[in-house]
Order: C-alpha cells, then sequence, then structure tokens
C-alpha cells in the first residue's frame, strides 16, 4: 500500500516528505518503546507512534523506517520536523488513537512487524 | 582493508544531551555505509551502538565510544564515567531498568537496551566498577563480507 493511501485511510495531515507518498508499506509497528523500535527493521517499513520527541526520529533513522505516523493529534516541534528532513523520513498526523489507526490499516491489507519472541 | 591498518575512530558522548544522543552511532553507520559493509552487519552495529550511546546519555556523566574496523570484524568499545551497575547478571534480564521517568516519557528505559546490544552482536562483554565506570565490548565478525 502507498503511504499516500495510508495517508487517506487514517486522514492524516502530511508534515514533511512529499517526494515519499509512492513509498509501498508493506508493514507497520506500533509502538511508544524505541527499543521495541529498533528490534524491526528494514525498508518500507512505518511506525506509528505517540512520542514526538527527535529521538524518535533517530531511532527510525537507526532502524531504516521511512515513514512515521503521530497518532492522538500529537505535533512534533519544529527541531523534529527539520532532522526528519535530514534523514529522509516522511512524518505525518492524524487525530485517530493508536487502536483506531492500527485497526484501520490492518483491516486493509498492511502487516504487523514479526518479532522473534525468543529474542 | 586486507592488509592494511585497522581504521579507528573515537567518538565523545555527553551524559544528559538527549538533543544529540545517537549522533555519534548514525556517524558509525555512516563510516560502514561508506566503506560498503554488508546491510546486516551494518544494521547490527548501528543497533548496538545506538543503545550503547543512549545508555551512557540517560546514566552517564559522560563516556567515549570506540569503532575499531580491520578485515575480520568491527569492534565496539564503549566506556562511561558514571554510577556503574550493582548487578549486572539482573541489568541484562530483559524488562529490567532503573530509568528515571523522564526517560521513559522519550520512550527508553524499558530495560531492552542491553540484551538488544547483547543479541545484535557477535560476542558482547559487560564491566562494571560502582560508582565509576561501565565498560562494554562488542565484536562483529564480518565473516569476509568485506575485504
Amino acid at each position: 500500500m502507498t503511504l499516500k493511501k495510508i495517508k487517506e485511510l487514517l486522514n492524516c495531515r502530511l508534515l514533511c516528505g512529499s517526494d515519499k507518498l509512492l513509498i509501498d508499506v508493506k508493514s507497520a509497528k506500533a509502538s511508544d518503546l524505541m527499543s521495541d523500535v529498533l528490534r524491526f527493521s528494514g525498508p518500507g517499513k512505518l511506525l506509528l507512534t505517540g512520542l514526538v520527541n527527535v529521538q524518535v526520529i533517530r531511532t527510525c533513522d537507526i532502524a531504516g523506517i521511512c515513514a512515521v505516523v503521530f497518532v492522538r493529534g500529537k505535533e512534533p516541534s519544529a527541531e523534529t520536523v527539520k532532522l526528519s528532513k535530514d534523514c529522509d523520513i516522511a512524518l505525518l498526523t492524524t487525530n485517530l488513537s493508536m487502536f483506531d489507526s492500527c485497526g484501520i490499516l490492518h483491516a486493509n491489507g498492511i502487516k504487523g512487524v514479526i518479532i522473534d519472541s525468543k529474542n | 582493508m586486507r592488509g592494511k591498518a585497522a581504521f579507528e575512530r573515537v567518538f565523545r558522548i555527553k551524559g544528559g544531551d538527549f538533543i544529540n544522543a545517537g549522533e555519534s552511532s548514525i556517524k558509525i553507520r555512516n563510516i560502514l555505509k561508506d566503506i560498503g559493509a554488508d546491510p546486516d552487519i551494518i544494521r547490527r552495529v548501528a543497533i548496538a551502538a545506538y543503545e550503547a550511546e543512549m545508555n551512557v546519555v540517560m546514566y552517564a556523566e559522560r563516556g567515549l565510544m570506540k569503532v575499531i574496523i580491520n578485515a575480520k570484524n568491527i569492534t565496539l568499545k564503549v566506556e562511561d564515567k558514571g554510577p556503574g551497575i550493582a548487578d549486572i547478571e539482573l541489568a541484562m534480564k530483559p524488562g529490567y531498568s532503573t530509568a528515571t521517568e523522564e526517560v521513559r516519557e522519550m520512550g527508553f528505559g524499558a530495560g531492552m537496551g542491553l540484551p538488544n546490544i547483547k543479541k545484535n552482536s557477535d560476542h558482547f562483554d559487560i564491566r562494571s566498577t560502582l560508582g565509576k565506570s561501565t565498560r562494554l565490548e562488542m565484536i562483529f565478525n564480518l565473516n569476509g563480507t568485506y575485504d
């Protein structure tokens, strides 16, 4: 599914990364724990989170995540948006809750990331 | 790289500096990209470096992170000046954390940092002197992927 379609489904506002809207997103992760985010990585992955600090972007950069959706209408600081642009990560924000956002994406075919629980 | 001297670089980490936290790890990741290291190795080194760097920022006064690259492996050494760890076995347990509320609100301190470092490295060693310092050594085998 393209990021553009995700933007429409979650009624998101794009904060940066308009050139990323045609990225094919295959799987997503919803978390407010950064160590958890680091346990999944790779191209074409999306993060849904309620955290908006700059460390979210650095964590996504390390994990190779291409786009972030901030849930519950969270607004990142200008600093966070600037770092996202520097790191080539698209940022979107939705007024939907984490639960509803995940439900809508899952119902439309986005899969969760499988994490080996032994690790 | 084979036959050449090992590449070394040292990065300074400032405790409590959450704005710049992670920059050293990203520089290390970029060095590995520049030399054409295997993407899986880059990912594992970057994650381990980032977790280790965040630990210094979260808990210590200051620290140094050294990266050494030779034909066979990549070594990360992190040494901090800080409170040390009273019980290393407990600190290695997933979910155990002594992080402050401020750190947790930023999404860190969930007790997965050290287990994540161990999981991503081929060799992991941790030593600590209570009230003084903590030292980590992580080695990542290149398995002939980098020459």
